[in-house]
């Protein structure tokens, strides 16, 4: 009978569980239980997945004609139309943060550096995918030319572009860890397609980390800053969508 | 559960490979008998692995609302999908509205249920010889397999000892489910992992890209809506109130193939 009670029990749990599941939203408390499926896919994917191990990458036969361009596509904020309009000679990344060498490169320093050529698929979180071919600095090259501080732990993105198109919206912003930092596929692309990369496709300078989904991939990157954690950055999720409740850690 | 039969008379009655030895059957006014069909592991895991799926489907109509397309391939080929969907009603969405990243949190919260559910119970059926003794069809289920078909299409379902064991139909039902459909739910899943993708590329391969992977998801996860409505239409058309104690309490009546036949109590 004790087996009988425990098992209706754990029923009525899941069943409450499941019964929350029917509102417009969900309950904060069954948000953070649900929450706690991101941190073991996360460690399991970690667990299984070898810190190398590279997206696969595709023939140029396989690149998409209709690359989907989502998010942003036209930033309006002042700083980057008199960049762009000026055909981003004026551009400088900034490298900065838990660095030893503070950077601040122009476009030129940036194709002057060691480049590689992707040819990868995007997964869109909506679904989706496209492929296209990146060329672009790896991140970790000029990581090692900042110098990391032992406590940096995570890589944070600063974007030009708010989804609201006003001077004053929230800005696009992402981050990831030092294990996709340092992965041989993590890029920083300027080149698309063989290509000067395009406006809609986040001119002149977007992340491509591989093992990601679509969201993670910042476009129109002004600055790039190294950090122990993301905690005091705008929301606090460490990423524009995150703050709207996607999650921090997007490879599945 | 073995210790409130101590008392009870033993009254000889046939026991077949359905019942299991130290569960005797319980005999019931009318020629009726109690017969024991499912052990807790069994109907622990049967019901965790429906609020799993229940939600899993739920929340998965709501993630494909996000771009409800699908392709075959490895890219999106925007212009010309292969399959569009319209308006799904909120009813029927977890959470009850269009919310990708709310969906997103609970398929995978539910996936991580119904995969280590799963493997729970794939572990237990093989150890305890569940697939062996009760689901593997026999070389007489085989033979009788087109026979059966046209019982079943004439709504004629077994009674007496013939309902002990499942029919062949039920057994390869069953085990198509649960050694393919349910799997490819997953390995379809993880192959639109781009985290996963990084060590499971042959597999991405295997699918015939991303987006093929995407779209046998869905056709898998149609193929489990299938089965639920055959399932619990059967569930109720078979005795609605008998199948359920079944599944809960493990205890399964049955009825005399005719009523006359039983020896009254």
């Amino acid at each position: 009978m004790n087996r009988r009670r425990w098992m209706a029990g754990a029923l009525a749990t899941l069943g409450a569980a499941a019964l929350s599941a029917c509102g417009q939203t969900t309950s904060p408390v069954i948000m953070q239980a649900l929450r706690m499926a991101e941190g073991l896919t996360r460690r399991a994917q970690r667990l299984l997945v070898p810190r190398e191990a590279l997206a696969p990458e595709y023939d140029a036969s396989e690149i998409s004609a209709d690359f989907r361009a989502n998010g942003s596509i036209d930033p309006a904020a002042s700083d980057y139309v008199s960049l762009r309009d000026a055909g981003f000679v004026d551009y400088r990344l900034i490298i900065d943060g838990m660095v030893a060498r503070p950077l601040s490169l122009s476009l030129d320093d940036l194709r002057a550096r060691p480049s590689r050529t992707q040819i990868t698929k995007h997964d869109c979180v909506e679904g989706w995918t496209s492929i296209g071919q990146w060329t672009g600095v790896r991140l970790e090259t000029l990581l090692e030319e900042a110098g990391l501080n032992p406590e940096a732990r995570y890589i944070v993105f600063y974007c030009f572009d708010a989804l609201t198109q006003t001077e004053d919206g929230p800005r696009y912003y992402e981050s990831i860890d030092l294990i996709d930092a340092r992965h041989p596929q993590t890029i920083l692309a300027y080149d698309m397609n063989g290509e000067v990369l395009a406006v809609p496709h986040g001119a002149p300078l977007r992340l491509r980390v591989e093992r990601q989904l679509g969201y993670k991939q910042a476009k129109y990157i002004r600055r790039i800053e190294a950090v122990a954690d993301f905690s005091h950055i705008e929301g606090g999720n460490g990423g524009y969508w995150e703050d709207q409740g996607y999650d921090w850690y997007a490879g599945i | 559960m073995t210790d409130q039969m101590a008392d009870e008379p033993t009254v000889a009655i046939p026991m077949t490979s359905g019942s299991a030895g130290h569960h005797p059957d319980r005999p019931l006014p009318g020629g009726r008998v109690d017969t024991w069909r499912h052990p807790v592991a069994v109907r622990i895991t049967h019901w965790l692995n429906v609020t799993a799926v229940v939600v899993l489907i739920m929340s998965g109509l709501n993630i494909l609302l996000a771009h409800p397309h699908l392709y075959w391939g490895v890219r999106s080929t925007f212009a010309d999908p292969w399959l569009s969907f319209g308006q799904i009603p909120d009813w029927l969405l977890i959470p009850q509205g269009r919310n990708l990243a709310e969906a997103r949190r609970w398929h995978f919260a539910f996936a991580w249920l119904f995969v280590l559910n799963g493997l729970a119970y794939l572990i237990f059926a093989w150890l305890s010889g569940r697939f062996r003794h009760r689901l593997w069809p026999t070389k007489g289920d085989i033979s009788g397999f087109w026979p059966s078909v046209v019982e079943h299409a004439r709504f004629y379902f077994p009674k007496d000892d013939e309902a002990r064991t499942y029919n062949v139909i039920q057994k390869l039902t069953y085990l198509v489910m649960v050694l393919v459909v349910l799997p490819m739910m997953l390995v379809t899943g993880l192959s639109m992992s781009p985290g996963f993708n990084a060590i499971g590329g042959l597999l991405l391969d295997l699918m015939g890209g991303r987006q093929s992977a995407r779209t046998l998801h869905f056709i898998s996860a149609a193929l489990i809506i299938g089965f639920i409505v055959i399932h619990v239409g059967l569930v109720i058309w078979t005795g609605f109130f008998n199948n359920m104690r079944a599944m809960i309490t493990g205890w399964f009546v049955i009825e005399p193939a005719d009523p006359a036949k039983g020896d009254p109590l």
